[in-house]
């Protein structure tokens, strides 16, 4: 589904600010993998989701999605076929907007002079009362309104309402109280089984990191430094995560945001 | 003080074309369009050129056609060459002041006495039925609700919500697979499709246009539009777009009180700047009291 073959970026290159954010990276997926991503602070893993998406073009290397190449393609039309959730709850919807506004913009069905449907109403209140928020009785209410979790878990609605090739969590669940993290990581886990979503998630959990999904990255400097899946991976507890990880790149794992249990 | 009302609704139907237009690029697309002036006289000028032509009619969409021209440069500069929004406002304005004066054939106004308006041919239709001392209203009126309709119908459509996104996330947006400087172009070509028609209107209805038509046009609008959202600001969008047409109308209201009250008609825009003025800060303010007030009673006590 996805192809990343030999990326590299460098960012600043020739400034005492250069910085080698991913180094000669090379990552296939699975259609329908669920793949968890763990690693230090500056280790590469929003770096390499903004290569993905197109927020910058990368220095060498291809990037083929589904089989198409988007190396080059400008970021508004690779989210045709790429879902992203970013850790900062208000940035995937629009606060001035109602749900079933922002909800219509994100199904995009029909062309541009289209209005939404009493179709389009009805499919939307379904997929809300999957959330079990409550949100289906609020539609007409502005997003503003919502909590963060609840926007959260609406921009995980807009990001799947047409299932995308390929989803992209970005710590989505960490700016979130764990009660509320739960329910969204719950609310993630049934949409992408519904659909069979290629998904790469980020995380600083360990725990969730091996519980989550059939495949585990950790990066470091730029590189994919361990790849586990399988039987490997099914016996592997947090200390072995964290003790492979230090025989891969000679230091321990280090990341201020961590959480071990 | 019926007179007072009746220009106050000639004057504030035609004006709130152009508050509608802001309604469109400053509330929903977030872009304070500083060419607004500019566009109101360029509408006006070849509004009134095409109605000495003969072409009353047509008058209407070439100054809807020029608006919309006016606005697409105002984007392009924003959008493909980095300009910043406002500075991109104020250049088009700039320039556009030698496109009104060449359209103008180089004399600074133009006389429609004799011309044949859609004014003068409401007046002639509605010629012997009880709304015939009203006829400039029902133009306006009728171009305003058509305005609104079209507002509210374009507003609702796909494109529409791209729209008001754009203003409100543009991450949203472009992750929305939709591209942030079509959407912008979009809106601002027809703000000033609006904006054009509004200046149009109000020169044929004058029977006369001067090249400073449009001066200051963008503060009086913007003063209107902050009336009509402290009036109507909560709703759907065809309330909150019938609202504009409220602050329009309240607006040349007070205007017309303060005439009657002996002020000097050239205190116009300084009205309308205070208006604004007192609009955009007084939340601020209020955010700031507490603080305010906290910090003077504190300096009592240590007194």
């Amino acid at each position: 589904m996805l192809d990343i073959s030999h990326i590299s970026k460098t960012f600043n290159p020739g400034t005492v600010n250069e910085k080698k954010a991913l180094t000669d990276l090379t990552l296939h997926l699975d259609p329908g993998e669920f793949v968890t991503i763990i690693g230090s602070n500056g280790a590469g893993k929003s770096t390499l989701f903004n290569a993905i998406c197109g927020s910058f073009l990368t220095d060498e290397g291809s990037i083929k999605l589904g089989g198409e190449d988007i190396t080059f393609m400008p970021e508004y039309r690779r989210a045709r076929s790429i879902g992203r959730l970013y850790q900062d709850p208000m940035r995937g919807s629009a606060p001035g907007m109602t749900i079933e506004e922002n909800l219509g913009l994100a199904a995009g069905s029909g062309g541009w002079f289209s209005h939404m449907t009493a179709r389009d109403r009805a499919r939307f209140r379904d997929q809300l009362a999957l959330l079990d928020m409550g949100l289906e009785d609020r539609m007409k209410q502005p997003v503003g309104l919502l909590s963060g979790g609840q926007r959260q878990a609406l921009t995980l609605l807009m990001a799947t309402v047409n299932p995308p090739k390929l989803l992209l969590l970005d710590e989505h669940t960490a700016a979130l109280d764990p009660g509320t993290a739960e329910k969204v990581l719950k609310v993630t886990r049934e949409v992408v089984e519904r659909h069979q979503i290629t998904t790469l998630m980020v995380t600083h959990n360990m725990h969730q990191a091996l519980e989550l999904g059939g495949r585990t990255l950790m990066m470091a400097a730029g590189r994919i430094v361990l790849d586990v899946s399988g039987s490997e991976r099914a016996g592997m507890t947090v200390d072995d995560l964290l003790s492979r990880f230090k025989a891969g790149t000679g230091k321990a794992l280090d990341n201020d945001r961590i959480l071990l249990s | 003080m019926l007179t007072v009302a009746q220009t106050a609704l000639e004057l504030g139907l035609i004006y709130s074309l152009t508050v509608l237009a802001l309604f469109l690029s400053y509330s929903m697309l977030n872009v304070c369009d500083l060419s607004t002036d500019g566009c109101f006289t360029l509408g006006a000028a070849v509004g009134a050129v095409v109605a000495v032509a003969g072409h009353p009619g047509l008058s209407l969409l070439a100054a809807m056609g020029v608006g919309v021209c006016s606005g697409f440069v105002t984007a392009l500069l924003q959008t493909k060459m980095g300009i910043n929004s406002l500075l991109a406002g104020i250049i088009v304005n700039t320039g556009l002041y030698s496109v009104n004066m060449a359209v103008l054939g180089g004399s600074p106004n133009i006389n429609m006495n004799k011309t044949v308006t859609v004014f003068s041919a409401a007046k002639s239709l509605l010629a012997g039925t009880p709304l015939a001392p009203f006829s400039d209203i029902v133009v306006g009126a009728v171009a305003a609700a058509l305005v609104i309709v079209i507002l509210t119908l374009f507003l609702n459509t796909r494109l529409g919500l791209a729209i008001r996104a754009t203003g409100d996330n543009p991450d949203m947006v472009r992750s929305s697979s939709i591209n942030p400087a079509f959407t912008t172009t979009v809106g601002l070509c027809v703000a000033n499709a609006f904006t054009g028609l509004s200046g149009c209107l109000l020169g044929q209805m004058q029977k006369s246009m001067d090249v400073n038509i449009g001066q200051g046009v963008v503060t009086i609008a913007l003063a209107s539009l902050l009336i009509g959202a402290t009036v109507l600001g909560r709703g759907g969008i065809a309330l909150r777009a019938f609202g504009m047409v409220v602050g329009a109308f309240i607006f040349r209201m007070v205007y017309g009180v303060a005439l009657r009250l002996d002020m000097p008609a050239f205190m116009l825009k300084l009205v309308s700047s205070v208006i604004v003025v007192l609009a955009l800060s007084i939340p601020y303010l209020k955010s700031q009291w507490p603080v305010l007030r906290r910090r003077l009673t504190a300096g009592k006590e240590a007194r």
